[in-house]
């Protein structure tokens, strides 16, 4: 990314500014986070938020009021994303399976699964290395506990495909993981 | 296991099943050991997403930066050829002129005020007795450089003492004394000119005293009394109007 963002380049009266910093500073944690899971980068995870911001400031006349301004956001931030270097580069690895072939996977058949704190370690390596259209989805789903319909929304992808993307994002999790299955 | 059910504990963890299914889905994992052992199974590993996921933090200095932008307007063009070492020194001299503005305004209230509390205090606090207005304004004639009206008090509860000439900044003036049950005010009246500072329209506490102010016809108005603000407003609103007739 590396593009330096000008927030003085964006016309804004003093009320949208309010408005605006009103909605979407609250999710600036979430979005920060959500932004270095994607790059995998902190300076570049900086300037997505950045840019993020600016564009959706400059975007905010768009936005409907009672609309989802969350699932609204986080599309700005993934777009500005794919269109990254780096973006471009994450989803130029392709999508194994064909999302409309795809079925739920079948879940493993564990008695119990324990992750204790060395396996936490195991699992963030494991959730870097899904493949971003996975990725991106269980974050979603689990970290930032959107409904499926927000996360469609923010993906612009249908329901069916965001379930099925979480099915295999979680098989593939639990797979590098070599889940210890202990019996309670 | 019932496969139509453990095909749906993703979701049913995800909370996306419907109310019936959902109902449907704890009774069968109420009963169903396989199944059971599989959403504890699934429910761990989305914990365990949630507490891994959850791990970077913006710094600071960023948050700091993007809410500086969000909230900086875009300068407009005063803004963007009045240096910091201009604008600081207009700031300078604004802040001189309302501190000096502020504490002239701030000595004349004293001041009025420690002259009511003295008039209060004398043995002979007006230097007219009477309670009749005709009696009290030509009284004043040659001793201050202006004159004023006086108002009607019949029907209301105030009563009209006396007066005498008051000094402000050196400038001669009238004080008036009124009462109103067993409270006793002073109207003090000088000319704006002769004031070191101007009064302003307000009404306000001075040392718990009940006060009322303005400017009428080149002329400053300061009512003062231990009575309540009512009475300091009602006052103060007959003097206005005798001043217009």
């Amino acid at each position: 990314m590396g593009r330096l963002v000008y927030f003085s380049e964006v016309p804004k009266d003093r009320e949208t500014s309010a408005m605006f910093a009103e909605l979407a500073m609250p999710l600036f944690d979430q979005l920060y986070n959500f932004a270095h899971w994607l790059t995998q980068d902190r300076s570049e995870a900086d300037d997505l938020v950045q840019e993020t911001y600016s564009k959706a400031l400059r975007g905010f006349s768009s936005f409907q009021p009672g609309t989802n301004f969350r699932a609204w956001i986080y599309r700005i931030l993934r777009n500005t994303f794919l269109t990254s270097r780096t973006g471009l580069k994450a989803t130029s690895v392709q999508v194994e399976l064909d999302e409309a072939a795809e079925s739920i996977a079948e879940a493993e058949t564990p008695e119990s699964i324990f992750i204790d704190q060395s396996q936490q370690q195991l699992l963030q390596k494991a959730i870097e290395a899904l493949p971003l259209h996975y990725r991106e989805v269980v974050l979603l789903c689990d970290v930032e506990e959107m409904p499926y319909k927000e996360i469609a929304e923010t993906l612009s992808i249908p329901i069916g495909t965001v379930m099925s993307r979480l099915a295999r994002a979680r098989r593939d999790l639990r797979q590098a993981l070599q889940v210890k299955l202990v019996r309670r | 296991m019932g496969d139509s059910f453990s095909m749906k504990i993703e979701t049913y963890l995800d909370g996306e099943l419907s109310a019936q299914e959902m109902q449907a889905m704890d009774a069968h994992l109420r009963g169903c050991a396989s199944c059971s052992a599989d959403a504890m199974a699934q429910l761990h590993m989305k914990r365990a997403v949630k507490l891994t996921g959850t791990r970077y933090s913006p710094s600071p200095e960023l948050r700091a930066k993007v809410q500086r932008g969000i909230t900086q307007e875009k300068p407009v063009f005063w803004q963007r050829w009045l240096s910091v070492p201009v604008f600081a020194l207009l700031l300078i001299g604004l802040g001189l002129y309302v501190s000096q503005t502020a504490g002239s305004r701030n000595r004349i209230y004293s001041e009025l005020t420690d002259l009511h509390v003295a008039t209060l205090a004398s043995a002979n606090p007006v230097d007219v007795i009477s309670t009749d207005r005709h009696t009290v304004k030509p009284w004043f004639q040659g001793k201050i450089p202006f004159t004023f009206n006086l108002p009607e008090l019949n029907g209301s509860d105030f009563t009209l003492i006396g007066g005498r000439v008051a000094y402000l900044g050196q400038s001669p003036g009238a004080q008036l004394i009124y009462q109103i049950r067993k409270h006793q005010i002073s109207v003090f009246i000088f000319q704006d000119k002769n004031l070191p500072g101007k009064l302003q329209l307000t009404s306000g506490k001075q040392l718990s005293f009940s006060t009322e102010s303005w400017n009428s016809n080149g002329l400053s108005y300061f009512v003062i009394g231990d009575t309540s603000g009512d009475d300091i407003r009602r006052l103060g609103e007959l003097l206005k109007s005798a001043a217009q007739s």
